[in-house]
């Protein structure tokens, strides 16, 4: 199936000092040794596995880059095909140019993600562990590094295995209660049955809700500022943004009008959009304006309403307002260093007083407060703790809803009376469902627990 | 070897429950069919529990006379007690249990043989299958008869090379006081055909005239009209009563105390037995907190004082079985009539057989019932007829009967037996079944009497019956369906009185049937006067398949989405070390069960769900060896 080889830039472009390029399959070994003359005479091929050698890299006579070459073979490698790894410098014209120079000699680009493909092909990882992988690919930040590496090593796994342990005996004590009907068993109360299957419940949910945090964690938060022009809505972001300077990148934004700024609160991207429309000041582009921060308050994840302390509130602020009530939203009361004209309890109507924050951008009052806020509404007040946490992605996501709902439909025949070969029915096919996302099927699972629990055999 | 009079069409080695069948289906589709026993008067035997039925089984049994065969008509006409089990659960898991008199089942067996056109009956012990180029050519008997013919059935159950252990004493038996069959094992590993080593126990008999009824406490069966087999009119049975009694901490102290010469512990049993069956011994050791194991005392017929001592099987010397007995309740001054032994015997690996029940090594070689690793005599009679009717349907050519598991338990079964790795003897549960709530004892003429009639084992008059039934419930779903009922005073005090909430809108007497409470019965006799159809199945059937709809479409749902995987063939020469991706474990497991379709592989342990993934593509992409 994969007879050909591939190859790819394995760092981010442009992003590291050093660049690692990597080719797997059958001609990676013959392809690097086309182009790479070590200092020491060596041939890649006679390098043991997991070695590493020194030399250049030769387009025909012309040097093209000092790289350090390490050779991975078959089948310990992460693909379980042989692997040489380029390590070359940072510019990316050279890099450019050892990637064409392998292609030339008989790879090809590999496409995203293909690596972990193959690795899953070739048998060297499971599902869960390729969709983590992923996951690492495509990691932004440090922590999102962090929960993904979690994953791979397998607290998923063990969760969803305690899970579906406490699942499986209490599908257990159902089945001997039938298939032994004959038998003196002493099966555990209904009652019991019924508080172990809400727990069950309980870690789903928890498990669902970990896949939310996962994707602020991984996308980041999308705040977006909204307010009518010279209520200070680029000094609020300049200042927020300058406080973090040290990590900002400047990104255009997508549309011409808006601007986009990346901070990073506690290793957590935040992107600001600050809607621009509104800048201009005339009265029929107020009206865009107004459109458009609403498009862009949809986008958001969280939306900072600016209002100006010393001006009394308009319609297009109170429309604002009410469209942003849907999401997260954090009224910011601008200018309080200036004398109030702004009436609170019109606000207050429509938003709770918890998150109306007053500040001054000018005179930097507040900012702490307002960023203290952002982080309590996306993840949550208590500190995060990576190490802790258990992040699933889409697929997991989706399989586990499919257990939760299989759980509850169980709770409804159970609370509906129904014998016990209903309910049963459902929680094994929960026990299905949750066996699928680590790859165990059922087995004799739940005739051995059978044996191993109760004494049978009148 | 050509006289005429020694060649047939089929061979079936072995006369209790798997061969009984086996022989009656290849001769009932007019097959020449030999049945050969090691000893004519122990026909269809009950060596351990005289009863048939149990949760799951009697599914078992519902199925194979669904089909034609021969089993619940004999429990029908020789049971002496009937009991419904998991009374109080939904249709899907109640079952039927029946104690029977051992010796009238044995004789109406033989009778039913010994009457069948095509059917000769023989005693004799087969020493060597006679093959030909992987090609069954007939048997050798011990002293050196030959018999040709095209298919054999092995049904040997504890034959091969059986050793009967009580203590610390041996002895080679097929059971005891019977010949084993010594060199048929041999035979067989010759042809390539391996072989493990299993064992099984059964507990002592006692004088029902030593037994103090009066400390134990009584177990009557059911007295309502009722059968196992589909062609008999329900009819009250016989109810003899069986007993209960408890052992206690003396009994316990015996044993523990003589543990070291319980054969489990001493050494001289080391194979695995059925855990579903442990030993007094065994239970002893495993569960120590238990203060007390239930015994049921059980009637082993009428005519005679033997009672069976369900709960009691024991290895141990017979003097210790004896002392066990008297410490317990009701039995201090019980007499053993005969003790209880472990027996151990040799089966094959039942991965080596295609699913019809032939071997994949040897062409016209069947196997069925105890020496496929198999416990009960339910799970050994219906192999014996999908071995016996595989067979013939080779020698006519036509395509093999095939049950799955979406619509058996005897599919179920059969799958299990050959994709599982089974480490202990196989008992039926209905657990083992993923689609329980459709396989019902109630409705196994709907499901299966389709391939009996094909196959020729049921008769046209019967398939026409269940065609009839059918018919009759799709009418009574569609008159129940537009039945309207009014919410007038009259309507909603019958409802109440039924126990069910009264109507504020009309409702279709379909909806009213949802409700659990309520009764189809009383239901039609009072909203109905317009009903020709008498058969009170026909209401059963209906009533079932109303109340439990949703689960009944959910379970019809997963089929649909697993037929998929059940569809997709796997090609027999296939190497699956050289498919790349999958795990080294599930590379190995598959090689050895060689499943036939990729939801057989699905089910060996060890083959996760991405190896399934694995093998869909290499299979789609064409990779194959």
């Amino acid at each position: 199936m994969n007879d050909d080889t591939i190859a790819a830039l394995a760092t981010r472009a442009g992003e590291a000092a050093v660049n690692i390029i990597k080719i797997s399959g059958k001609e990676s070994i013959n392809i690097a040794e086309k182009i790479f003359k070590s200092k020491s005479n060596k041939k890649i091929c006679d390098l043991r596995t997991y070695k590493i050698i020194y030399g250049n890299i030769f387009d025909k006579n012309k040097i093209i880059d000092e790289v350090l070459v390490s050779v991975m073979k078959a089948p310990k490698s992460y693909t379980r095909e042989d692997i040489v790894e380029i390590n070359c410098h940072g510019g990316m014209v050279a890099v450019n140019k050892i990637l064409e120079l392998i292609i030339e000699n008989g790879a090809r680009l590999a496409e995203p993600g293909e690596f972990t493909k193959r690795a899953f092909l070739n048998g060297r990882i499971d599902l869960s562990q390729a969709e983590a992988v992923i996951d690492i690919i495509n990691a932004k930040t440090i922590n999102s590094l962090k929960i993904a590496a979690n994953n791979l090593s397998g607290s998923l796994k063990n969760e969803i295995k305690n899970i579906r342990k406490k699942l499986l005996d209490i599908i257990v004590e159902i089945e001997a209660s039938i298939d032994f009907i004959e038998e003196d068993l002493e099966i555990i109360p209904y009652k019991k049955m019924r508080k172990d299957i809400n727990e069950v419940h309980e870690n789903l949910i928890e498990l669902i809700k970990s896949e939310e945090k996962g994707e602020i964690i991984k996308n980041g938060i999308k705040i977006t500022i909204a307010g009518k022009p010279n209520v200070g809505k680029s000094s609020l972001l300049n200042l927020i943004v300058k406080k973090e300077k040290s990590i900002v990148t400047h990104i255009p934004g997508t549309t011409r009008d808006a601007i986009d700024e990346i901070i990073y609160m506690d290793g957590i991207p935040v992107t600001i959009t600050d809607t621009a429309g509104i800048r201009k000041s005339k009265n029929y582009i107020e009206k865009i304006g107004v459109k458009k921060s609403i498009s862009e308050i949809e986008k958001a994840d969280i939306i900072i309403v600016i209002l100006d302390n010393s001006k009394e509130i308009s319609d297009e602020d109170i429309e604002i307002i009410k469209k942003s009530k849907e999401k997260k939203v954090v009224i910011c009361i601008n200018k309080i260093d200036k004398r109030s004209k702004i009436k609170k309890e019109k606000i207050e109507e429509y938003i709770k007083k918890e998150n109306i924050i007053e500040i001054s951008a000018t005179k930097r009052i507040g900012i702490e407060k307002l960023e203290k806020k952002i982080k309590d509404l996306t993840i949550g007040k208590e500190k995060f703790e990576i190490e802790e946490k258990i992040i699933i992605n889409k697929r997991q996501k989706i399989s586990i809803e499919k257990a939760k709902i299989e759980i509850e439909n169980a709770q409804k025949a159970f609370d509906l009376k129904l014998s016990e070969e209903f309910p049963v029915i459902e929680l094994r096919a929960a026990y299905n469902t949750l066996g699928e996302i680590i790859g165990e099927n059922t087995g004799e699972d739940i005739l051995n627990g059978i044996f191993r629990k109760f004494c049978i055999g009148k | 070897m050509d006289d005429l009079k020694n060649k047939y069409d089929v061979i079936v080695v072995g006369a209790g429950h798997a061969g009984c069948e086996a022989a009656l289906a290849s001769a009932r589709l007019n097959l020449k069919t030999l049945l050969l026993t090691i000893n004519i008067d122990k026909i269809a035997l009950m060596p351990c529990n005289p009863a048939i039925g149990g949760v799951g089984k009697s599914q078992l049994v519902s199925e194979l006379d669904a089909l034609g065969g021969q089993m619940a008509k004999v429990a029908d006409d020789t049971l002496i007690q009937l009991k419904v089990l998991n009374k109080s659960k939904g249709p899907a898991v109640q079952s039927l249990r029946a104690q029977i008199d051992k010796k009238c089942y044995e004789i109406e067996m033989k009778k039913i043989l010994e009457n069948c056109k095509n059917l000769i009956l023989r005693q004799g012990t087969v020493s060597d299958i006679l093959i030909k180029n992987n090609k069954v050519t007939g048997v050798e008997l011990e002293g050196g008869n030959f018999f040709c013919c095209h298919a054999v059935i092995i049904a040997a159950g504890t034959f091969l090379r059986g050793r009967i252990i009580i203590g610390d004493k041996e002895y080679k038996a097929g059971r005891m006081g019977e010949y084993p069959s010594m060199n048929l094992t041999r035979s067989l590993n010759n042809a390539g055909i391996k072989t493990g080593r299993y064992q099984t126990a059964t507990p002592p008999r006692i004088d029902k005239r030593s037994i103090d009824f009066s400390k134990t406490v009584e177990q009557p069966g059911e007295s309502i009209p009722m059968t196992f087999s589909f062609w008999k009119d329900k009819k009250i049975h016989l109810n003899i009563s069986s007993f209960l009694t408890y052992t206690n901490k003396k009994t316990h102290e015996i044993i523990a105390h003589n543990i070291d010469k319980s054969p489990i512990r001493s050494g001289i049993i080391n194979t695995h037995g059925p855990r579903h069956c442990p030993s007094i011994d065994r239970k002893v050791i495993n569960f120590p907190e238990k203060n007390r194991h239930p015994i049921f005392i059980e009637p082993e017929g009428k005519n005679t004082n033997e009672m069976y001592l369900q709960g009691l099987t024991t290895s141990m010397p017979v003097e210790l079985q004896q002392q066990i007995i008297n410490s317990v309740e009701g039995l201090e001054n019980a007499r053993i009539i005969r003790p209880g032994y472990a027996v151990e015997y040799d089966y094959i690996y039942p991965n080596q057989l295609h699913l019809t029940l032939e071997s994949k090594t040897v062409e016209n070689l069947f196997f069925a019932g105890q020496i496929n690793g198999t416990s009960g005599y339910e799970e050994a009679a219906v192999q014996g007829f999908i071995a016996g009717t595989n067979a013939s349907l080779k020698i006519f050519g036509k395509p093999p009967l095939v049950l799955t598991r979406e619509e058996s338990y005897i599919g179920v079964l059969i799958d299990d037996l050959i994709t599982k790795e089974l480490l202990e003897p196989y008992r039926m549960y209905t657990s083992r079944a993923e689609y329980r709530l459709l396989l019902r004892s109630d409705n196994a003429d709907l499901r299966l009497s389709k391939y009996g009639y094909k196959t020729g084992l049921l008769s046209k008059k019967q398939y026409e019956k269940v065609l009839k039934k059918e018919k009759d419930m799709k009418f009574l779903e569609g008159y129940l369906k537009n039945k309207i009922i009014f919410p007038n005073i009259q309507n909603n005090r019958f409802l109440k009185d039924m126990g069910s909430s009264i109507l504020d809108v009309p409702a279709t007497l379909y909806q009213i049937l949802k409700r659990p409470e309520t009764d189809i019965f009383k239901l039609i006799g009072n909203f109905c006067n317009d009903i020709y159809i008498k058969d009170p199945e026909v209401f059963n059937q209906t009533e079932i398949n109303i109340k439990y709809e949703g689960y009944i479409l959910k379970q019809i749902e997963e089929i649909k989405k697993y037929s998929n995987l059940e569809k997709i063939t796997i090609p027999q020469n296939i190497d699956f070390f050289k498919i790349r991706g999958l795990t080294y474990e599930a590379q190995d497991k598959l090689n050895t069960v060689k499943p036939n379709t990729l939801g057989q592989a699905s089910r060996i342990a060890g083959v996760s769900p991405a190896d399934i993934s694995i093998l869909l593509i290499s299979l789609k992409s064409g990779v194959k060896k």
